[in-house]
């Protein structure tokens, strides 16, 4: 049980800034995702609150103690990492009763026993417990790697893209698994990961790092209808938002030097006043609709065909959009197609400084 | 013009078997796409193709001979691999041009030839530089237009793109498409991404354990699955998958799963007794996520589900739900549950319904 608070962390490695006045409040049993890019400084912050590197500059709380002089066993952190360092001579068994024989622990037998048996129910891997770890599979591995992590019941379990290493279907299935499991220990996650689906699908909060930057912190909801800058708009999302330069004129977004135009009135709204600014318009695949009777021809460049639904890659000009499509509509390369927007769904951003204009003003 | 067969195909690793007695047709023209995990047997069955792995039994056709005696290089097919393997101190130009100055084509041919791959695969401006200042999409490029160049009967292509970024991939996969119609030339091409099958394929072939699961286009494929491993293999997230008690009652068919009884249309029982599934078979039901319709209030058919965990995807969201004591994945609109433990509703659309014999793993071929 934690609550862990990040106060203007910077973090310096000589002249390499990987991390510039962070702030961060993870809640008491809060799922918090930190989603960024390799180099982004998602496992720095990690680092950083398990006091295995100190910061250049700023204060880390736990449970509202300033934890500067705390060695990384007093703040008694869990660290699950991509590999999954279990011993490989040892049995499962062994390897989760390991951090609780430490002498520094003193856990008596009995519990220990209650404790592992305890583990291996709640991550189901009671038949694995006299198995040698090198006998395991990747997902196996990896739920003994956590079952480490929870004997101990450390104050915070921080995880550093565990699901990484695993293949697709495996990751779709630890994915609830590892969010079954948090809410049912009620413990306090900070999950750190490059992927944005993994982001999205478990976090309570996600913050989303950008070159050591903290852009946006928010519910999964909130960062995927209303992103920050066009940085984080065009992370989050699968396919990504679509980016197009444009300006507005007389209740219209006009794109590309005029080659083609969308009706939008949302200008006031979005505190807009004046037409001609440069701005960049997003908007998700899933609010283009192709129809029949759009206001705008586009030719089909590619056709990725997700079984449940479709994704088209439109031209228009040298403009590309990305739409979603029904499973069933036929569509082939080089077709030509009309689609429209939803134009209740669009975002404006400043396109000097990729910052949303909702988010400016 | 080039059509291939495989007709009784065996290929034994030592003791290990990995192409279990594979009969396939391709048609000329046709985008094939072998899609399975590592090990299925994908790759072993494309290079035996190519004649670069021998087969013990049965016999490879290209359009109408027998080919498994003959030599990689007599069989007049090109391939295109992960690993690029240019000549690093060769020109692009060089490379390309190299397997027809293998074949000591004259001069002026080699240039034209070379400048019309050159072209289609928009390379012409990297004709004078080397693989090494190459970006990958372009050394792949450069590839495809090394095995283009000779015009050869078919492509074979084994994941060409698996070793790039996630953006370029999809960059790539596009032009391949476009590329093939474009050439229209047979091409034969392995993955075990299953979103690259369904977009780049005019059929798709599962394989799974040396052994052919299925062949069909993509909507066949995902609509109509062969059988468990095809079912589960397709389609992300996952396809549910549970044991189900079939009875008739009146006006129609009951289908139990975790201890509710979902209403089926009474041609369900007609179409098992049709596929003879007896009383004895042990029948799992499939459901795809999108095929769990799930409401706020109870309408007709619809049973009382209690939302677990919910994933949001941002354009939707896949909401585990319990029925009874079965777990049902389903996907919704965004935001449409709000929170865990809400109490839904929930029914199984008959017609995205899949009925399996559990033993066997055999679709039933029910359609409802």
């Amino acid at each position: 049980m934690a609550h862990i608070q990040l106060k203007n962390i910077t973090k310096t490695f000589g002249r390499h800034t990987a991390l510039k006045d962070l702030n961060l409040d993870i809640e008491d049993g809060q799922f918090f995702v930190l989603l960024g890019e390799t180099g982004a400084g998602k496992t720095t912050t990690l680092r950083l609150i398990a006091g295995l590197e100190r910061p250049t500059s700023g204060q880390i709380f736990i449970d509202g103690v300033d934890v500067a002089d705390w060695g990384t066993a007093e703040r008694d952190v869990a660290l699950v990492l991509q590999q999954y360092s279990l011993y490989p001579r040892y049995t499962v068994k062994e390897n989760l009763e390991f951090p609780l024989k430490s002498k520094l622990r003193r856990v008596p037998d009995g519990e220990i026993k209650e404790r592992v048996a305890k583990a291996a129910k709640t991550l189901r891997i009671e038949h694995l417990l006299e198995r040698k770890t090198d006998r395991l599979s990747g997902g196996e591995m990896q739920r003994v790697s956590i079952g480490r992590a929870i004997v101990r019941k450390p104050r915070v379990f921080l995880m550093d893209e565990p699901l990484s290493a695993l293949d697709a279907k495996l990751r779709e299935s630890l994915r609830t698994e590892l969010k079954d499991l948090q809410r049912r220990l009620g413990a306090t996650f900070l999950f750190v990961t490059h992927d944005q689906i993994e982001a999205m699908s478990m976090g309570d909060m996600v913050g989303v790092l950008n070159h050591g930057r903290l852009v946006q912190t928010g519910s999964p909801k909130d960062i995927y209808d209303n992103p920050r800058d066009t940085f984080v708009a065009s992370f989050v999302g699968s396919p990504p938002m679509n980016l197009i330069q444009g300006k507005l004129s007389k209740g219209r977004a006009v794109f590309a030097a005029k080659v083609f135009e969308l009706p939008y009135d949302g200008a006031a709204k979005a505190g807009v006043t004046t037409d001609d600014r440069p701005l960049t318009f997003g908007i998700r695949p899933e609010d283009v609709a192709l129809e029949a009777d759009g206001p705008v021809e586009a030719r089909v460049h590619d056709v990725e065909n997700h079984g449940v639904e479709k994704i088209v890659t439109l031209k228009v000009g040298d403009a590309t959009l990305r739409a979603t499509a029904p499973a069933r509509m036929p569509l082939e390369i080089d077709q030509d197609v009309r689609f429209g927007w939803n134009p209740q769904k669009v975002a404006l951003f400043d396109r000097a400084t990729g910052v949303s204009l909702r988010h400016a003003v | 013009m080039t059509s291939i067969e495989l007709s009784g195909v065996q290929k034994y690793f030592g003791a290990v078997q990995v192409i279990k007695d594979m009969n396939l047709k391709i048609d000329n023209g046709e985008f094939i796409v072998l899609l399975g995990q590592s090990g299925c047997g994908k790759t072993t069955t494309l290079r035996a193709i190519g004649g670069l792995e021998t087969i013990d039994e049965g016999d490879i056709l290209i359009d109408g001979e027998p080919v498994q005696h003959l030599k990689a290089a007599d069989r007049d097919i090109a391939m295109v691999f992960q690993s690029f393997s240019l000549y690093p101190h060769m020109t692009v130009f060089e490379n390309v041009a190299f397997p027809l100055r293998a074949t000591r084509t004259p001069r002026p041919e080699i240039d034209s030839r070379v400048r019309e791959v050159a072209r289609i695969l928009q390379i012409n401006h990297l004709l004078d530089k080397r693989p090494s200042a190459l970006s990958g999409g372009d050394m792949q490029r450069v590839a495809i237009g090394r095995a283009l160049v000779r015009k050869p009967k078919a492509m074979l292509m084994d994941e060409p793109i698996g070793a790039l970024d996630a953006k370029l991939r999809e960059e790539m996969r596009a032009e391949i498409k476009r590329l093939h119609l474009k050439q229209g030339s047979t091409t034969i091409y392995v993955t075990h991404d299953q979103i690259e099958a369904m977009s780049l394929a005019d059929r798709i072939v599962i394989m799974h354990e040396g052994k052919l699961q299925q062949v069909g286009s993509p909507t066949d494929v995902y609509a109509h699955p062969s059988n468990l491993f095809v079912a589960q293999f397709v389609g992300s997230p996952v396809m549910n998958i549970a044991d189900a008690e079939i009875r008739q009652v009146k006006g129609g068919a009951s289908v139990a799963l975790g201890g509710e009884d979902f209403d089926f249309p009474d041609k369900l029982i007609r179409q098992l007794d049709g596929a003879g599934a007896g009383k004895s078979l042990t029948i799992a039901l499939g459901v795809r996520p999108e095929a769990v319709l799930v409401a706020h209030e109870q309408l007709s058919g619809y049973l009382p589900a209690e939302a677990h965990l919910i994933e949001p995807l941002g354009s939707y969201d896949i909401v585990d739900l319990n029925v009874g004591s079965q777990l049902l994945r389903a996907r919704t609109r965004s935001g449409f549950v709000s929170r865990p433990g809400d109490k839904l509703w929930a029914r199984i659309d008959p017609a995205q319904a899949h009925f399996f014999d559990k033993a066997s793993g055999r679709s039933l071929g029910v359609r409802l």
